[in-house]
């Protein structure tokens, strides 16, 4: 009976389903799908922003290899996964533990902690500019205790770090959200039991509330790592369009648009960059899940 | 297990009286109930601070020291001034428009594109479908910043770079949003749609009058998700726009930030005009905000 229907419908309007999907397939396709393919093709090419190119082969891969901007860019990005990931990971889980019990004034609580994430990543990295400010409201707080003043926007890896702290800091109440309806998952029987089996608070986070939101922990760390690698705003604004002192704070992203924008931009060179971008993204995408996966089996 | 059983309360107090309970009924102890307010506030302050940081420096006058050891968290005496300052120094309402018209847009053609192709993956057979579902899924997983430099070479070959239109056509029906309207549509039941066909609607009146009304609230999330997107979009809006009449909100005050880096109170002033908007919308809209990282998980 539905088969027929649906059979007849089809008849009726073979056009339409078309129709539905034309302006989303088009954009999808001329601005995603073909950005792709021209970003691999020109990865072979000397093109220039206003300079066709032609086919060079390998060399633009074989100058990454001897360009210091691409390893520190490499090495940066690198650093934030390994340093950003298991702050979000982590510290959203606790966060939404916190903020699970159903006490009075807690969705007050819940949104504000969520409004980092609304704002501007532009107006978030202003703010802790201004924050973290030779002369900004932290540094007068460390003066007043007797630490004296620290030069976290002028030193190379207190620049980076203070930018990974920003980075989850605008994460938290995302994936604090995403383990909060993971949480409501975890069937309270097993608290219960484990309680009258007289384990402590600790021990119950650890035998019964980690396992449970065990393939959310993975999939915030699938998130988090991608989003990681492709760090830009950040350290954009907070280290300045060149990178900080001699370039050193400089991301992949920020190398990729440094090389590849303006009258003189090196396309062909910078989407070499960009596809090792990729590749690494999409690696990091494959090894999480296949982690996930073996675990689970 | 048994015992646990009867020991549970069987009713549901709902007004929180003296005796504070859990979402089971269950009284929390008053001390751990203090330990999770003290640690509340302390989170507050570390989330909420920083932005009440920027407000308070962006009120306190020329004569007033804001860097003072210990710190002054309240102006002395509020003022305006930075705000004209802001609108003085860059056209800091041309740009909020900016940004306003890109978001608008934005909303528009995502909402408009993604129902329609959702609908076309979800409810309508036809050769290709399968591709065509495919196609969407293989662009939600290509990165932007990996081919940002190849789209800003395509809008120029179009002619559209350095205007707002390329600053919204590369997201405007963003492969994510396709792929949750099409999941809402197929979350609805056939019957209904079976029915009005029979009743001789077409698939347009279906479409409009019966499958679209159902998914309002995955609609209320594309659309939110699009405002909140491109008002906050920077790397895009960066490499796309260079003359300064165009620019953006997060453009402009990069902008104002990299020429004005001196002038805490401009900066901070601009900084407020640029999130306020956005979170008096985050304070209306909050249960479709938070339905869009349940839904849109994916968007990381």
């Amino acid at each position: 009976m539905a088969t027929s229907t649906v059979t007849r419908v089809r008849r009726q309007l073979p056009s339409s389903p078309w129709l539905f999907a034309a302006p989303g397939l088009l954009i999808t396709g001329v601005f995603i799908l073909y950005p792709f393919v021209s970003t691999v093709v020109s990865a072979f090419t000397d093109r220039r922003t206003l300079v066709p190119g032609k086919f060079v082969g390998l060399a633009n891969f074989r100058e990454l290899l001897h360009d210091d901007m691409f390893w520190i860019g490499l090495r940066n990005s690198t650093l934030y996964i390994v340093c950003v990931v298991p702050a979000l990971v982590v510290l959203p889980l606790l966060l939404a533990l916190l903020v699970q019990k159903n006490i009075p004034g807690i969705t007050f609580f819940r949104s504000a902690f969520y409004t980092p994430v609304v704002a501007s990543i532009v107006v978030v990295g202003l703010i802790w500019v201004w924050l973290l400010d030779e002369r900004g409201l932290i540094n007068s707080l460390l003066e007043s205790v007797g630490v004296g003043r620290v030069g976290f926007l002028s030193d190379q890896w207190l620049l980076l770090f203070s930018a990974m702290a920003v980075t989850v800091w605008k994460g938290l109440g995302y994936y604090m959200i995403i383990y909060l309806a993971a949480l409501a998952n975890v069937p309270r029987e097993l608290h219960e039991a484990a309680a009258v089996d007289g384990a402590g608070a600790v021990r119950r986070f650890r035998t019964v509330t980690v396992p449970a939101v065990r393939s959310t922990m993975v999939l915030v760390g699938a998130l988090s790592s991608v989003a990681a690698f492709k760090v830009f705003s950040e350290v954009y604004l907070m280290a300045g369009p060149s990178g900080g002192p001699a370039g050193e704070d400089t991301t992949l992203v920020m190398l990729v648009q440094r090389t590849g924008t303006g009258l003189t931009g090196r396309v062909g060179y910078a989407s070499a960059i960009s596809l090792v971008v990729f590749v690494v993204t999409v690696a990091l995408m494959l090894l999480v899940l296949r982690a996930d996966r073996r675990e689970a089996s | 297990m048994s015992v646990l059983e009867k020991a549970r309360p069987v009713s549901r107090p709902e007004a929180p009286g003296p005796r504070v309970t859990d979402e089971h009924g269950r009284r929390i102890r008053v001390g751990e109930l203090v330990v999770r307010y003290v640690l509340l506030l302390v989170v507050l302050a570390l989330t909420v601070g920083p932005f009440l940081w920027q407000l308070s420096t962006s009120l306190k006058g020329p004569t007033e020291d804001i860097f003072s050891s210990p710190p002054k968290f309240l102006p002395g005496h509020p003022t305006l001034h930075n705000y004209e300052r802001v609108a003085d120094t860059i056209p800091v309402w041309d740009y909020a428009l900016n940004s306003l018209k890109v978001a608008a847009a934005n909303v528009v053609t995502n909402c408009v594109g993604s129902a329609l192709a959702g609908y076309a993956l979800a409810r309508l057979r036809y050769r290709g479908r399968r591709v065509a579902t495919l196609v969407f899924i293989l662009a939600m997983l290509v990165p932007v910043e990996g081919i940002i430099i190849a789209q800003f070479t395509t809008m120029r070959e179009l002619g559209l770079n350095n205007t707002l239109v390329g600053v919204v056509l590369p997201g405007c029906i963003a492969a994510m949003n396709v792929l949750l309207m099409r999941n809402a549509f197929l979350n609805l039941p056939y019957e209904i749609e079976e029915a009005a066909y029979v009743d001789g609607a077409d698939v347009w009146q279906r479409f409009l009058r019966i499958a679209l009304p159902s998914v309002r609230g995955t609609l209320a999330v594309v659309a939110i998700f699009a405002f909140m997107g491109a008002w906050d979009d920077f790397l895009w809006p960066l490499i796309v726009l260079s003359d300064p009449s165009k620019f953006t909100l997060t453009i402009g005050l990069n902008y104002l930030h990299g020429t004005f880096a001196n002038d805490e109170r401009l900066v901070a002033a601009g900084t407020v005009i640029a999130v306020a908007p956005l979170i008096a919308l985050f304070a209306c809209l909050q249960r479709y905000f938070f339905r869009g990282v349940g839904e849109g998980a994916v968007k990381g």
